[in-house]
């Protein structure tokens, strides 16, 4: 009935751009069902790990994780003014036992380098999950220069960098990382390449 | 030209000695975990006593608050004191506002406010400007906020830091600007990691 009353709704305003709108609505669809299916992967890979505090600066690509994770009374959630304090969560947290991860964009790496001294110097175990910009159908040039300056800036501090580019990687990649971080006592950033989040939609 | 804001009562310089005020505002730390940040604040927690339940900082500028925030988090019985400087802290002037939201019960932070930068030469901050840490935590929702100017008022709130509080607390300590001799503890950032996770019984790592 639904999907009956959708299409009436697409035929309605204009049949020939209502086919269209219909073809995009199921490329939405799908574009939102692949998004929620690495997304809870993702969550379900760091639950495992024990990951008990999440921080983050909202990106478009995070919101199902930012989401799962804001709705788990097990997992302590801070929204961030700028993504630095989240690599000072990150610390503090290990101080206390616990594991954590950072959820940023790209954009947000340029905010870190100096506070990401602290986990390289002490060998602090931390996981930042990056949404890129500025990489693949890109209508933004302002998200150009940090998208292309973000794993070599990561590396330069001493971030080891992992990268997924199409779905079914990242939660493998993820767990990979995560084991390396939280076991490893490594500093790592995965990135999550902007083909794999989907072209904006503006 | 240095521009300055009208001076308001906050902006009057303090007296206090910094390293009596430290050793003043410890007194009474019984199990609480300390966090300092860099520079002065850091020396002045050693030099009231080096302890395996201190982490000091000697860089990251501006995390001090954040770990304080992290730690706060992950040991929700125990009570977590900040102990970092005005510069320090106005490099983390959006902190306050994560953690307001944040809103822990267990976290104190206390600026020691020389309203300088002491470690590089002694220019004036934004707090000898005029700017309030205490009125802008207040602003953010803290749950305590005071500006301390003698011993006696130390005294008593050092005397209720270890208790419960119903949300983060900040307490600017208003000191004279002076850079007491140095009272440097390890720079081995990996070795007071682990002292530290071993007094709460956390492995090495």
């Amino acid at each position: 009935m639904e999907r009956y009353l959708s299409i009436v709704y697409f035929l309605e305003k204009d049949p020939v751009q209502g086919v269209a709108d219909m073809v995009n609505a199921k490329a939405a669809r799908s574009a939102v069902g692949t998004a929620n299916k690495w997304a809870s992967d993702v969550y379900r890979v760091l639950k495992a790990a024990n990951v008990r505090q999440m921080s983050y600066v909202p990106d478009a690509g995070h919101t199902t994780l930012i989401n799962l994770f804001s709705a788990d009374p097990d997992v302590v959630s801070d929204v961030l003014t700028t993504e630095e304090e989240g690599v000072a969560i990150s610390v503090g947290a290990w101080l206390g036992g616990q594991r954590s991860v950072l959820l940023l964009q790209s954009s947000g790496v340029g905010n870190c380098i100096n506070m990401l001294s602290l986990p390289v110097i002490g060998r602090f175990p931390l996981l930042m999950l990056v949404t890129m910009r500025g990489e693949w159908a890109e209508f933004n040039p302002w998200q150009v220069p940090m998208g292309r300056a973000t794993q070599s800036t990561l590396e330069a501090i001493g971030v080891r960098v992992m990268r997924a580019d199409a779905p079914g990687d990242l939660a493998e990649t993820v767990e990979a990382a995560a084991a390396l971080a939280y076991e490893a006592d490594q500093q790592i950033a995965v990135l999550i390449g902007q083909r794999l989040l989907g072209k904006k939609k503006w | 030209m240095v521009r300055t804001m009208p001076r308001s009562k906050t902006s009057k310089p303090g007296t206090l000695a910094r390293r009596e005020a430290v050793a003043t505002l410890l007194r009474h730390r019984e199990g609480m975990l300390v966090v300092t940040g860099l520079g002065s604040p850091t020396y002045d927690v050693h030099a009231a006593g080096d302890r395996d339940d201190n982490f000091y900082l000697w860089g990251a500028m501006g995390g001090a608050a954040l770990v304080g925030l992290g730690l706060a988090q992950a040991q929700p019985d125990k009570r977590v004191l900040v102990i970092t400087g005005d510069g320090e802290q106005l490099m983390a002037f959006g902190s306050l506002a994560t953690i307001a939201v944040a809103s822990p019960r267990n976290l104190t932070i206390v600026v020691i406010d020389n309203h300088h930068f002491g470690e590089t030469g002694m220019q004036m901050s934004h707090t000898g400007h005029g700017i309030d840490l205490a009125e802008v935590a207040a602003s953010c929702g803290f749950a305590a906020t005071a500006t301390l100017r003698t011993r006696v008022e130390i005294d008593k709130v050092a005397k209720i830091l270890a208790k419960p509080a119903e949300g983060p607390c900040l307490y600017v300590v208003k000191v004279a600007a002076e850079n007491p001799p140095r009272s440097l503890p390890s720079r081995d950032a990996v070795f007071v990691k682990n002292r530290f996770r071993a007094h709460l019984g956390f492995p090495a790592g």
